[in-house]
């Protein structure tokens, strides 16, 4: 148990180490200087643009030697200083994201974990039942493969465009400013449901198909003939069947998330939801590398917290390596 | 005359199988629609041919875009880059899957644990950000190196996916048997224990290859994909960066879509398929 986790934990720090250097790479190893886009910008006078670099090369802290880039990157990380957002120059990045990250939490989290139950709750209930296998199942392969643009697209005009019942841009009407009244929750819920619903279904056909997959592995299983020539109720033998087709799904979740979050990337761009993809794609635009830097560290980040949350709960769930099987034996 | 036999079954269940049959049917209807394509459109993807922003008719069957560009031509090449794609990185995921897979299950111990860290590394992250880097680098880009991309970076569930698989071979009897007589790691792995994963191995390419598929779309959707091709997430992209959401323009996104879909969809369910065919548990009775 203890062997189980500080290998984990040692993996996170050096997953997390190698992250952060990827990401410290990308303003410095980008074609097209930082202060040359604020300068190109500006546009003055050659003695003034003169100051006006060296004023900016210090304020981005690039008059250094690398290496002393790389740990003064790493000294200003601890203190939450990820530099100055270039595109709305010269608000911290620290600030444009901390404004953004509660739209994603808001909006991931619940897809996440909805999709993940809803879809294997109603995997195992349809597994084995030939009507649902050949009629909605179906229908898990097809939310699964598809992409989460497209989704995102296809509800927006149908639902947005044609039949004009859902707001398809921004987190909350652009007339209104963020604040806790009654009108503001449920303009920003509005303009919340539909990139939700996109996430949600797409994550739901997965684990539906994943869930109804594994159970009927299951169900083939040594112990469930077992249990079904002792006779016990179909309900007991379906429900050690779940107990055990749950734990590949929790592993599922902990591979699926790379994939999740960039479906959430894709599906912010198509609605304009102000999280950090919606960000990622204007700092992409704007040659914001500062930005970028900040966005992909706090993906890097949320993505790390999610997995070490995956593996708790996988501890908590598997009686086995709760025991002390070290490691996976999977 | 055995292996004839077990062929012929194998071969039995898979023309009974309805979703072997049914994933197949729409994976080689749109086969022959990659192929046949470019003789049904005159137009090439990125010329300006006909009239701006037309709906579906029968000289443009597809409608054309913004531009006059003919979108069924685009989405013909679209598919072309599609199947590359996920020939291509599906392919290099999966051997890279199975080369990791095959000796982190096999050697166990420190190798083991040393793949398992990378896996574990490449897995957490974000392929986006890597490639944002590679992408500042390449000035023009490929559907080629997207794909080597997508391939290198696809591979981690496949390695941890193969190697449990390959660690519950490696104790078996005939394995020990093989290691007894002298036999090399090398040769016991591709005699012994990997044609006992081959249908196993089958499946995670069909997977890897949908995967890819999927991630080019999203990269392309993004920008961050092909310069000098046409491809189905491109397609997408202009879409809707030119307003044809709001100016109603369906034509322009629900085709490549579409296709993603039941191409990939496709495939899932003729693994689904596969995996009932090649495993007599599964076979519904």
């Amino acid at each position: 148990m203890k062997r189980y986790f500080s290998r984990k934990i040692l993996v996170y720090i050096l997953t997390f180490l190698l992250a952060v250097t990827i990401d410290w790479m990308i303003p410095r190893f980008m074609p097209g200087d930082p202060v040359d886009v604020l300068m190109a910008r500006a546009g003055s006078f050659a003695e003034a643009s003169e100051l006006m670099h060296d004023y900016y090369t210090g304020v981005f802290g690039l008059d250094v030697p690398v290496w002393q880039q790389y740990l003064n990157f790493w000294k200003a990380l601890f203190q939450g200083d990820l530099g100055i957002s270039v595109y709305v120059f010269p608000r911290p990045v620290t600030q444009v994201i901390l404004d953004a990250v509660p739209f994603d939490i808001l909006l991931l989290v619940p897809s996440i974990l909805l999709s993940w139950f809803a879809g294997n709750h109603f995997g195992a209930f349809a597994a084995r039942s030939k009507r649902l296998d050949n009629t909605i199942l179906p229908l898990g392969y097809i939310l699964t493969a598809t992409p989460y643009m497209w989704l995102a697209m296809v509800l927006a005009w149908a639902l947005g465009i044609v039949f004009n019942i859902f707001p398809i841009s921004g987190g909350y009407s652009y007339a209104m400013t963020p604040s806790l009244s009654w009108a503001f929750i449920w303009s920003f819920l509005q303009h919340w449901f539909l990139p939700f619903i996109s996430l949600f279904l797409v994550g739901f056909g997965g684990w539906a198909i994943g869930m109804r997959n594994m159970i009927i592995y299951e169900l083939e299983a040594d112990y469930s003939h077992y249990l079904e020539a002792l006779g016990a109720p179909r309900k007991l033998v379906r429900k050690y069947a779940f107990n055990n087709a749950i734990l590949p799904q929790i592993t599922g979740l902990a591979l699926q998330l790379g994939v999740i979050v960039a479906g959430a990337v894709v599906t912010e761009v198509v609605f304009s939801y102000p999280g950090i993809g919606y960000l990622i794609l204007q700092a992409v635009n704007t040659r914001d590398y500062f930005l970028l830097q900040g966005c992909f560290l706090f993906i890097i980040l949320g993505v790390l917290i999610a997995n070490f949350a995956i593996d708790v709960a996988y501890v908590l769930v598997d009686p086995r390596t709760r025991i002390g099987m070290q490691g996976e034996t999977t | 005359m055995i292996t004839f036999l077990k062929k012929n079954e194998i071969l039995y269940f898979a023309i009974r199988n309805n979703k072997l049959k049914i994933g197949l049917s729409v994976l080689i209807f749109f086969i022959l629609l990659t192929l046949v394509g470019p003789l049904l459109t005159d137009y090439s993807p990125m010329e300006y041919i006909g009239p701006p922003s037309a709906p579906p008719s029968s000289e443009y069957w597809f409608g054309t875009t913004t531009f006059g560009q003919d979108v069924f031509s685009q989405f013909i090449h679209g598919l072309k880059a599609s199947f590359l794609v996920g020939i291509i990185g599906g392919g290099i995921g999966t051997l890279l899957g199975v080369l990791v897979g095959f000796v982190a299950g096999y050697r166990g111990g420190m190798i083991d644990e040393i793949l398992n860290m990378v896996t574990n590394i490449v897995l957490v992250i974000p392929t986006l950000a890597v490639l944002l880097i590679i992408v500042a680098y390449l000035e023009v880009r490929g559907i080629f190196a997207e794909s080597v991309f997508i391939g290198l970076t696809s591979w981690p569930w496949a390695a941890r996916a193969i190697r449990a698989q390959t660690f519950s071979l490696r104790s078996r009897d005939f394995v020990d048997l093989a290691r007894l007589t002298g036999m090399k790691p090398l040769k016991i792995i591709f005699s012994e224990i990997a044609p006992n994963m081959m249908s196993y191995l089958l499946l995670v390419f069909i997977l890897q290859f949908g995967g890819a598929i999927l991630v080019a779309a999203t990269l392309d959707f993004i920008g961050l994909g092909p310069t000098n091709a046409m491809s189905l997430g491109l397609m997408m992209n202009n879409a809707v960066l030119w307003g044809a959401l709001l100016l109603g323009f369906w034509w322009w996104f629900i085709p490549p879509g579409i296709a993603i879909t039941a191409i990939v969809g496709s495939l899932y369910i003729t693994n689904v398929g596969l995996d009932e065919v090649f495993n007599p548990k599964l076979r519904e009775m």
